[in-house]
C-alpha cells in the first residue's frame, strides 16, 4: 500500500502539488490530468526521487525521507522515453545493471536477465545494441530492466506515449498481465480505463478519484 | 564502431579481454615505429587472417574501413605528391590498420567484458582516488548515448531544414544542448531508480 499524506511539491516559488491525501491499495490505479498538472512530480515522488516538502509519502509504512533505497528496491519506475533509461549499449548488459547494483552473485544476475529476456521475447536480441531496437522493443527493454529487479510496485510515466499503435498494445498487454500492482499515467484513456481506480489531477489537486467510466467522463468534461 | 559486438565461437573471441586490450594497446602504438610499407602490408594481412580467424563475415570489415576510405585516399593521394608513395602508403596503412584492430576487439568483445575489465583494471587506482565503477558506467554511457545523439542531431537538422534553416553551427548547437541536459536529466533519475549508487 502505499500512502501520500497531504503532500505538497513545490519547484522554486511554483507549487504544483497542493496537498495530496491519497491512500493506493488497488493493483490499477491510473492519474490522467492536463500537461503541467503535476502528474510526473507525483510519480516521482513514490520512489523517492523527489521528497515531498511537506507531507509525508509510505510505501508498505516505508517513509520515502528515511530510506530511500529500500523504498526504491520496492518501487519500480518506468519512463516516457526508453532511450534515455537504457544505459547500457546492449539488451541483457542493461537488464543486469540493476542486479549488479544489488551486489547480486554473477550466476543469479545471468539466470534472472534470461529469464526475464525469455519472458518478454528479448532472448534474440541480447547481444544486439540497444539502438538497433525499435521504439517498442526499447520500451520492452526498459520495462524488463525494472521487472528484472522484482519491484512489488510499478510506476509507468506514460509508457506509450512515443509508441504506434501495435507497439502500444503490446506495452498495454504487457503492463495487463503484470503481478505487480501498477501505477499507471497515461494521456491514453484506452489504456486508463482498464484501471480499477482513476485519479484526474487538476493544477496539482486531486479533482476526482472514482471507477474508470466517471472519472474519465469527468476528466473529458475538464478538458472540453 | 561501437556497440556493435558479433557473437562467434572462436579463438579471438575466447581470449582474454584484458590481453586484448592490452595487445591493441601495444600494436597502436608500436605502429608508429614501424615505417615500412611491407612490413605495415604484412601486418595488414595478418589482421586480416584474424578477422578471418573470429569468422567474422567480409562485410563486418568493410562496414568499419567504409567511411574511412575517403580519409585514407586523400592521406595517401597528399602524402605520395609531396613526400613519396612509400610515406603516403605507410601512413593510410597505419590508420587502416589502427581501426581494423580496434574494430577487430569491439567485435569480439561484448562491451561489458571490456568495461568490467577496465573496471578490475582500475582497481589499484582506487587509493588515488579514482572510482573505477564510476569511470565504467561513464564508458558505457558514452557507448550507448553516442548513437542517440547522432539521431537526435539527425532530428534537429531535419526539423530545421523543414522550417529553411541551412546549415548554420548555433541553430543545431543551441537545441542540441538543451535536450542533451533535458536528457542528462531523465538519466540521472533512471539511474537512480535503478539502485545505482556511487561510491
Ligand atoms: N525540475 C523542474 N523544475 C522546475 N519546474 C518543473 C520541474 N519539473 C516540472 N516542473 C513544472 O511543474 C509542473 C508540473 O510538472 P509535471 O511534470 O509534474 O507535470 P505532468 O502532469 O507530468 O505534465 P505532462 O503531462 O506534460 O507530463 C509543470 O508546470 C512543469 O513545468
Ligand atoms: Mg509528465
Amino acid at each position: 500500500m502505499i500512502e501520500l499524506r497531504n503532500v505538497r511539491h513545490r519547484y522554486g516559488e511554483r507549487e504544483v502539488l497542493r496537498g495530496i491525501d491519497l491512500t493506493l491499495a488497488e493493483r490499477r490505479v491510473a492519474i490522467v490530468g492536463s500537461n503541467g498538472s503535476g502528474k510526473s512530480t507525483l510519480a516521482r515522488l513514490l520512489n523517492g526521487l523527489l521528497l515531498p516538502d511537506e507531507g509525508r509519502v509510505l510505501v508498505d509504512g516505508l517513509d520515502t525521507r528515511g530510506d530511500a533505497r529500500a523504498v526504491r528496491r520496492k518501487v519500480g519506475f518506468v519512463f516516457q522515453d526508453p532511450d534515455v533509461q537504457i544505459v547500457y549499449p546492449t539488451v541483457a548488459e542493461d537488464i543486469a545493471f540493476g542486479l549488479k547494483n544489488l551486489r547480486l552473485p554473477r550466476d543469479e544476475i545471468a539466470r534472472r536477465v534470461d529469464a526475464v529476456m525469455a519472458r518478454f521475447g528479448l532472448t534474440e536480441h541480447r547481444d544486439w545494441p540497444a539502438h538497433r531496437l525499435s521504439g517498442g522493443q526499447k520500451q520492452l527493454l526498459a520495462i524488463a530492466s525494472v521487472l528484472v529487479l522484482d519491484p512489488a510496485y510499478v510506476v509507468f510515466d506514460e509508457p506509450t506515449t512515443l509508441l504506434d499503435l501495435r507497439n502500444r498494445r503490446r506495452i498495454a498487454g504487457v503492463i495487463r498481465n503484470l503481478p505487480q500492482t501498477a501505477l499507471l499515467i497515461s494521456h491514453d484513456l484506452d489504456l486508463v480505463a482498464e484501471a480499477e481506480r482513476v485519479i484526474v489531477l487538476d493544477e496539482g489537486r486531486v479533482v476526482a478519484d472514482d471507477a474508470p467510466a466517471a472519472a474519465i467522463a469527468n476528466y473529458v468534461a475538464r478538458m472540453g | 564502431m561501437l556497440g556493435l559486438y558479433l557473437h562467434r565461437d572462436s579463438p579471438v573471441h575466447a581470449f582474454p579481454v584484458g590481453w586484448k586490450l592490452a595487445a591493441l594497446a601495444v600494436a597502436a602504438t608500436g605502429l608508429f615505429f614501424v615505417a615500412s610499407p611491407v612490413a605495415i602490408g604484412a601486418a595488414l594481412a595478418g589482421t586480416l587472417l584474424l578477422f578471418a580467424l573470429a569468422r567474422l563475415p567480409l562485410g563486418a570489415i568493410l562496414g568499419q574501413i567504409r567511411p574511412l576510405l575517403p580519409v585514407l585516399v586523400l592521406l595517401f593521394a597528399v602524402q605520395a605528391a609531396f613526400v613519396g608513395w612509400e610515406t603516403g602508403a605507410a601512413t593510410a596503412g597505419r590508420l587502416a590498420l589502427l581501426v581494423l584492430l580496434a574494430s577487430l576487439v569491439t567485435l569480439t568483445t561484448r562491451a561489458s567484458d571490456m568495461i568490467d575489465a577496465l573496471e578490475r583494471g582500475l582497481g589499484w587506482l582506487r587509493p588515488l582516488g579514482v572510482n573505477a565503477g564510476k569511470v565504467s558506467l561513464m564508458l558505457a554511457l558514452t557507448i550507448r548515448l553516442i548513437p542517440v545523439l547522432l539521431d537526435l542531431v539527425q532530428e534537429i537538422r531535419m526539423a530545421q531544414r523543414a522550417r529553411g534553416v541551412e546549415r548554420s553551427a548555433l541553430a543545431l548547437l543551441v537545441p542540441l544542448l538543451v535536450k542533451t541536459m533535458r536528457m542528462a536529466d531523465h538519466l540521472s533519475d533512471a539511474l537512480e531508480a535503478r539502485g545505482y549508487d556511487p561510491r
